[in-house]
């Protein structure tokens, strides 16, 4: 008997918050997506998938999902190419390596908040520090965050800069995990450092890469801290994201039962999305 | 036995004595602002001398972030059943507070025919947003305007008068044109005129609508103008500037460095709210004019700013010690201190009467325009679900100003839009 309660005991803690605070609420939010919008005098009833059909003549839903798309691919495979090659170089024998790890890992650990403001007054027309590098270049002028063709660039440039240095730590720590002797085996047999990275470093990242690849697809739907700061979704929605459209239309229109259905809709496509990676690539991933 | 009698007896005595005083009503009073600065220093200030001269009741200060932060802790707390008792929020969250069933009327708590004679003395472009369906929600507090600031070195420098700003748009354009400087590789050092329209570009848009006699709803707050000829007429003007004049950069101008922009001599002439005066006076390394925003067929600019609120589920006397406050917080002394602090217009005639008023603007003159455009001041934008409304007309907006649309598509797009979100509150 006891034998039965006492684990079901000692997991008690962490089951009691995660259903209080993350399964009740994704159940709720599914439950939700269903009702209409409570309003004066005629509280939330029942109408089905009507959210859902909302959301197919959703000008702003369709351009905020475009976005969102070129946002991730824009932001994973550079941000990940990155922090491969800032932790091949930190991995290295070098002077004041210490100190260049700290740099690269710093706008990880600053406050997303914190960089919009820093990157905003970067972007300033006439008197952002990129106007006047620009300038000195004798280059024109240009108004980078208040133009709709530049400024979803302008924003994942900030998403990429934040990202790096976070999946350069886990690259680093996998680098060195992998033993000297396979390097000292491929120079005997006369391998490039090209073909060395190609065959062997990166076959073994896989596991990493893997694990970082469903962070940063995360992260690309779940950062939208800048927005706020930066541009908030303008010009004319050119830099609305999917999680800043659902914050307004929960927070600012109190469109509640719409702004469920928006959150099913994203949980579900990060599900499918998680799901294929690890299925897939797991399969061609090498583990030692 | 008996020491320890003795104690229990002086105990009870000072258990007793202050219920027989009075009961003290507690007050949670939303403010809207980041923790602290020196606004914060006003309200607890505020909130102490309150406390001195009315003992039977406490103010909270609450300081609940920006203004769209703050309405959603209101609007959450509301729905969880424990609204706050006052708060201070924008003056266009009136239609959504009542929506949501979330504030009394300030009528049906100020029934004297003293409290009336309070209410009807401040000024009327004020009450616009805070008064519907002959019921007032909401009492003026921390309101502002748009001015227009000019650099009065550059104007000199261009050869203008620099002791007068521009009288009208033709002029504007005029005087920009005289103002923009060029180098020698073609790129614009300095603008003539800035107009921000990031954020909340439908508040700068009235200042263009309005002088160009023409109103963007309707006092119930049921529907809106925005294909109006002389709407899109105003929104051409202002996409000229840049298109056409080449007197404004193009594109999304952003609100919070437009003040910088004017520090850093890279726009001439800016148009920003009073609440900037005391950053501008601080910070502009020249002499600076005030100007009302220039006329069209008549001067004009919307209000803006915050309003008090009375809140639903809470108890009389809470109620009653609220609006307590909320006249001891606008007698005009306290007005002139508050407006003298923080840059804001102070909300009654009689404030402006205060010798300290009086002599702050003599000191600064400036202060002065805000004031005396008010007599062509309008209400703020503000409907019923009012975000999404002035949402459709921002990107309206921002689509004319980013070249994407013409300025009549842009706003008929945006008027259907208003028409689809507010046909539920026809009635």
């Amino acid at each position: 008997m006891r034998a039965r309660v006492t684990p079901w005991l000692l997991l008690l803690p962490a089951l009691t918050l995660l259903v209080a605070f993350t399964h009740w609420p994704a159940l709720a939010t599914i439950w939700d997506s269903f009702l209409s919008t409570p309003k004066k005098g005629r509280p939330a009833h029942f109408i089905g998938l009507d959210n859902y059909r909302g959301m197919v003549e959703d000008e702003v839903f369709w351009q905020a999902l475009t976005n969102n798309v070129i946002y991730a691919v824009g932001t994973i495979p550079l941000s990940i190419a990155l922090a491969i090659a800032m932790a091949l170089w930190v991995n290295s024998r070098l002077a004041g390596r210490g100190f260049l790890r700290l740099a690269y890992f710093t706008p990880t650990v600053l406050p997303m908040i914190a960089v919009a403001n820093i990157w905003l007054f970067f972007y300033t027309p006439q008197y952002g520090l990129l106007e006047q590098i620009t300038q000195a270049l004798g280059l024109p002028s240009h108004n980078w965050l208040g133009d709709k063709r530049t400024v979803l660039g302008a924003i994942i440039v900030v998403a990429v800069w934040k990202e790096a240095g976070f999946f350069m730590i886990f690259y680093l720590a996998a680098l060195q995990q992998i033993p000297p002797s396979l390097a000292e085996a491929a120079a005997l047999e006369g391998a490039s450092r090209a073909q060395y990275f190609r065959r062997v470093l990166f076959p073994l990242l896989m596991p990493t890469t893997l694990f970082v690849l469903v962070n940063a697809l995360i992260n690309s739907v779940r950062m939208v801290d800048h927005l706020f700061v930066m541009t908030r979704g303008g010009p004319d929605n050119a830099s609305a994201l999917l999680l800043y459209y659902i914050y307004q239309v929960g927070f600012s229109f109190w469109d509640t039962g719409y702004a469920a259905a928006l959150t099913v809709v994203v949980l579900a496509a990060l599900g499918a999305v998680a799901f294929f990676q690890i299925r897939f690539l797991d399969r061609r991933t090498h583990y030692q | 036995m008996k020491k320890i009698l003795t104690v229990a007896f002086a105990a009870l005595v000072v258990v007793t004595t202050p219920v027989a005083a009075q009961k003290v009503t507690e007050i949670n009073f939303y403010y809207p602002v980041a923790v602290g600065g020196p606004v914060t220093k006003t309200i607890d200030q505020m909130a102490a001398d309150f406390a001195k001269e009315n003992p039977d009741v406490k103010v909270n200060p609450i300081y609940s972030g920006t203004y769209q932060e703050s309405i959603v802790k209101v609007l959450t707390a509301t729905k969880s059943g424990k609204p706050p008792q006052l708060a201070v929020l924008l003056s266009t969250d009136m239609f959504s507070l009542i929506d949501e069933d979330a504030i009394v009327p300030i009528d049906d708590i100020a029934k004297s025919a003293d409290d009336k004679k309070w209410l009807d003395g401040f000024y009327k472009s004020f009450m616009m947003n805070s008064r519907t369906g002959g019921k007032t929600w909401g009492v003026p507090f921390q309101r502002s305007t748009i001015v227009l600031y000019w650099n009065k070195d550059a104007f000199k420098e261009a050869g203008l008068d620099p002791e007068k700003g521009p009288a009208n748009w033709d002029q504007m354009v005029e005087y920009a044109k005289k103002l923009t400087k060029t180098d020698a590789s073609g790129n614009v050092t300095q603008w003539g005129v800035k107009i921000p329209s990031s954020g909340f570009p439908y508040w700068l848009f009235q200042g263009l609508t309005t002088p160009n006699d023409v109103l963007l709803m309707n006092d119930a707050g049921t529907e809106t103008y925005f294909d109006k000829p002389a709407v899109i007429e105003a929104l051409q003007y202002w996409v000229d500037l840049s298109a056409k004049h080449k007197v404004m950069p193009a594109g999304v101008i952003e609100w919070g460095t437009t003040p910088k922009d004017f520090f850093e001599k890279k726009a001439a002439m800016i148009w920003t709210t009073t609440g900037n005066l005391t950053n501008i006076r601080a910070n502009a390394g020249f002499p600076f004019g005030v100007a009302m925003l220039p006329a069209k067929k008549h001067p004009g600019s919307p209000t803006g700013g915050g309003n008090f609120y009375v809140f639903e589920k809470t108890t009389p006397a809470e109620q009653q010690a609220s609006l307590r406050f909320i006249k001891w917080a606008t007698a005009p002394q306290r007005a002139a201190q508050w407006s003298i602090a923080t840059g804001y217009v102070a909300v009654t005639p009689a404030a402006w009467d205060t010798p300290e008023m009086k002599k702050y603007a003599q000191d600064v003159p400036q202060a002065l325009v805000a004031r005396d455009q008010l007599q062509y001041s309008v209400a703020e934008l503000s409907t019923h679900d009012n975000q999404r409304v002035t949402t459709a007309l921002n990107n309206g907006l921002q689509a004319a100003l980013t070249g994407s649309k013409s300025p009549a598509d842009a706003m008929r797009d945006s008027q259907r839009e208003a028409t689809r979100i507010l046909k539920d509150f026809k009635r």
